[in-house]
């Protein structure tokens, strides 16, 4: 019986896992690429939420789940093009107080348009309701955010591995300068991949907008766990952070089955360990100029 | 600026101040003109919704006090300040009071930071009204002679709760799951509410401690589902308890609900649906009291949505402080603390009026209960719970609700 609870919480895990995984995929991405730690990154999470919440009335959650990742691009491509774009070959300490700078606007400014108290916001009626497979027992709306998630990463692993876009992307991450010896500009490139992972971003902000609480805070909150989920993953390792994320999630579920106290903690103890044994990461590639 | 051009206003503006100090030989609290209060709470973090409720208030109430005539003669100008945590709260109080010369502060939330606030004001003797920081030991072992609690304490909130669900029959003989928030509002909770539910005829199915950070919940949910208990208890903090409605609603949990600490923008929140269960609340807008609609209205007007019981909190705190001041001619904080303490009586927005209790400074008053109603019954995103009838019955002592002086004594500090 006991080992039945377990299992379900090792289950459970790799679902909740599933929601940090849209995150941190472009995290990773914008860091490889462009050398940017974007700590703004959850803003664009919570923007996502918001949108969709402001959106929903009038075009539904179906129209918001479009229409919200693809805004939210515009606005990383407004501000890849005006601001980070100055700081890729910069000491990384300006993108990172850059960054920081943007999600603190970001998330002022969400409480001075929505206020700091939490906003309603439900599942819609035909994705409640509960799946039970014998004696475990889910929520349908968890499954189609596991299926999304899914779906995006598919997408994003065929777009780097088997598209010329992709070549691009992975050569630029390993060596730009012999990229730009070859006569290709990164530029477009950078834009494209902000755009994408900003996206992502809100995208998971949209499919967690109904299950968690929607308030200005809900950003800074999701980045810490993606940005453990990067780190411990691995640099420019695509596999490794879709581990990591899987990883975190199931010891998050069972620290909450046994110690629950250390819920949290149990996932940075995690990290700690992961450094100390493979200071690059679970898969970190050997990446030339973060060396 | 010319010489010529103001020397009669320089000469007016001698006089009146020198009659101010006439009026004031040993203390000069600042401008004789403005009276300041320092304003003081959480407004980003987990507590930010709650503090932005509370400074809406504190500023309808402030405008209120001005159009009234202010406090003895002078307009009342408010400070604002985001306390954020405890080492913040503390610096921010001393600048309250040593370079701002502010002559009372009102609010916080996180009981941790209320006690540095409380430090500070019994060295600087300044008065303190704490608006929103429960923990029972604000009122006992860490009591300071300048700090008065508007808020309720954790047993008045437990005892609400609690009697709303013995009536419902979740108690006696039932097996509770408590989830609480692990930091010292939630451990104080959970003693209290651990006491009252044993002493009631319940005993404990299981008891999780959650870290504040957590946002999801499905590992507990499942948990829940394992124990099977008769009744859920939750013992969680601000946004958390929005996390968790949603959450458990998703995951179609049956176990009745209740929480022995509560905000109603948390219900808010949530939205009609998803809010479940019965919880305790200090104040809500939906009483009938003639001052209490009264109040709402204004709130509503001015801000567009009802005011949350942190919001009557540091409406309350900063009325009282202008009544007291103005009944008794003075702004002296040991003077006020005498007038406080002498049970002067207050309309605190409900049907009784209340009174600070001179033993442990919290403010005696009535507490309510309220039920989330079944999904689908709501009117509105806002008028979503039934409530309770008063508690105390109006024919009981309003002390039956506080701690009693054995479980929770106060020995004020020299």
């Amino acid at each position: 019986m006991e080992f039945v609870f377990i299992l379900e919480q090792v289950l459970n895990g790799l679902l909740i896992g599933a929601n940090y995984l849209l995150i941190a995929l472009g995290l990773s991405l914008i860091f490889s690429l462009g050398g940017v730690v974007n700590l703004a990154h959850g803003a664009f999470y919570a923007v996502g939420a918001y949108l969709t919440v402001a959106l929903a009335p009038s075009i539904g959650f179906g129209g918001a789940v479009i229409v919200s990742p693809f805004l939210v691009a515009l606005l990383g491509l407004v501000i890849e093009r005006l601001l980070l774009s100055r700081f890729y070959r910069g000491d990384p300490i300006l993108s990172l107080l850059l960054t920081f700078g943007l999600a603190m606007v970001a998330e002022q400014s969400l409480r001075m348009i929505f206020g700091a108290a939490p906003v309603p916001f439900s599942i819609p009626l035909f994705l409640r309701g509960q799946v039970f497979l014998g004696e475990f027992i889910y929520s349908k709306y968890r499954l189609l955010i596991l299926l999304v998630a899914v779906v995006c990463v598919a997408g994003l692993w065929l777009l780097l591995k088997r598209t010329a876009f992709g070549r691009v992307v992975r050569a630029g991450v390993q060596n730009p300068d012999m990229v730009a010896a070859l006569g290709i500009s990164l530029k477009p490139y950078m834009t494209a991949v902000v755009m994408i992972a900003v996206a992502l971003a809100a995208l998971a902000g949209t499919m967690m907008a109904p299950v968690t609480g929607v308030t200005p805070t809900m950003g800074a909150e999701i980045l810490t766990f993606a940005f453990v989920v990067v780190v411990i993953g691995g640099l420019g390792s695509f596999w490794g952070v879709v581990c990591a994320a899987m990883i975190v999630g199931i010891v998050r579920g069972l620290a909450a089955y046994a110690f629950p106290p250390a819920t949290e903690a149990a996932v940075y103890l995690l990290m700690v360990l992961v450094l100390l044994l493979r200071p690059r990461g679970l898969f970190g590639e050997r990446i030339q100029r973060f060396e | 600026m010319s010489m010529t051009e103001f020397p009669r206003s320089t000469r007016r503006a001698l006089l009146t101040g020198g009659a101010a100090l006439l009026a004031m030989p040993s203390i000069s609290y600042g401008q004789a003109d403005v009276l300041k209060i320092g304003h003081l709470t959480p407004r980003t973090g987990f507590l930010g919704p709650l503090g932005e409720f509370a400074v809406q208030a504190a500023a309808l109430a402030a405008e209120q006090i001005n159009a009234a005539g202010g406090i003895n003669g002078r307009k009342v100008e408010v400070l604002f300040e985001d306390s954020v945590n405890p080492q913040t709260a503390s610096s921010k109080a001393e600048r309250y009071t040593q370079r701002d010369k502010v002559t009372c502060i009102v609010g916080e939330i996180n009981s941790a930071s209320a006690l540095a606030i409380g430090q500070v004001v019994q060295r600087e003797k300044v008065l303190f009204i704490n608006t929103g920081a429960n923990s029972d030991a604000l009122r006992g072992s860490d009591c300071r002679r300048y700090m008065f609690h508007t808020e309720a304490q954790n047993t008045m909130m437990v005892k609400a709760a609690g009697r709303a669900i013995l009536d419902q029959g979740l108690v006696r003989g039932k097996r509770y799951y408590a989830l609480t928030a692990d930091y010292a509002f939630g451990h104080d909770l959970l003693r209290v509410a651990n006491k009252y539910l044993s002493e009631n005829g319940g005993s404990i199915g299981g008891s999780d401690l959650v870290p504040t950070e957590l946002t999801d919940f499905s590992p507990f949910l499942l948990k829940l589902r394992q124990a099977r208990p008769d009744v859920v208890i939750c013992n969680l903090a601000g946004a958390q308890i929005t996390n968790f409605l949603k959450q458990y609603s998703e995951f179609g949990l049956r176990f009745p609900v209740a929480g022995f600490g509560f905000d109603t923008a948390l219900a808010w929140g949530a939205g009609p649906g998803n809010f479940l269960g019965t919880w305790p609340v200090v104040w809500h807008h939906l009483l009938e009291a003639p001052s209490a609609k009264a109040f709402t209205a204004a709130f509503r007007a001015k801000y567009n949505r009802p005011p949350e019981n942190q919001g009557w909190s540091d409406y309350t705190a900063m009325k009282v402080i202008a009544q007291s001041m103005n009944e008794i001619k003075s702004i002296d904080p040991t003077k006020v603390v005498e007038h406080l303490e002498s049970g002067a009586k207050f309309d605190v927005f409900k049907s009784r009026e209340g009174y600070f209790r001179a033993a442990d400074h919290q403010l005696m008053m009535e507490m309510f209960a309220i039920t989330a109603l079944p999904a689908g019954q709501a009117r509105n995103a806002y008028d979503i719970f039934t409530t309770s009838a008063a508690m105390p019955a109006a024919s009981e002592n309003l002390e039956t609700m506080a701690a009693s002086k054995e479980e929770n004594a106060c020995t004020f500090p020299a």
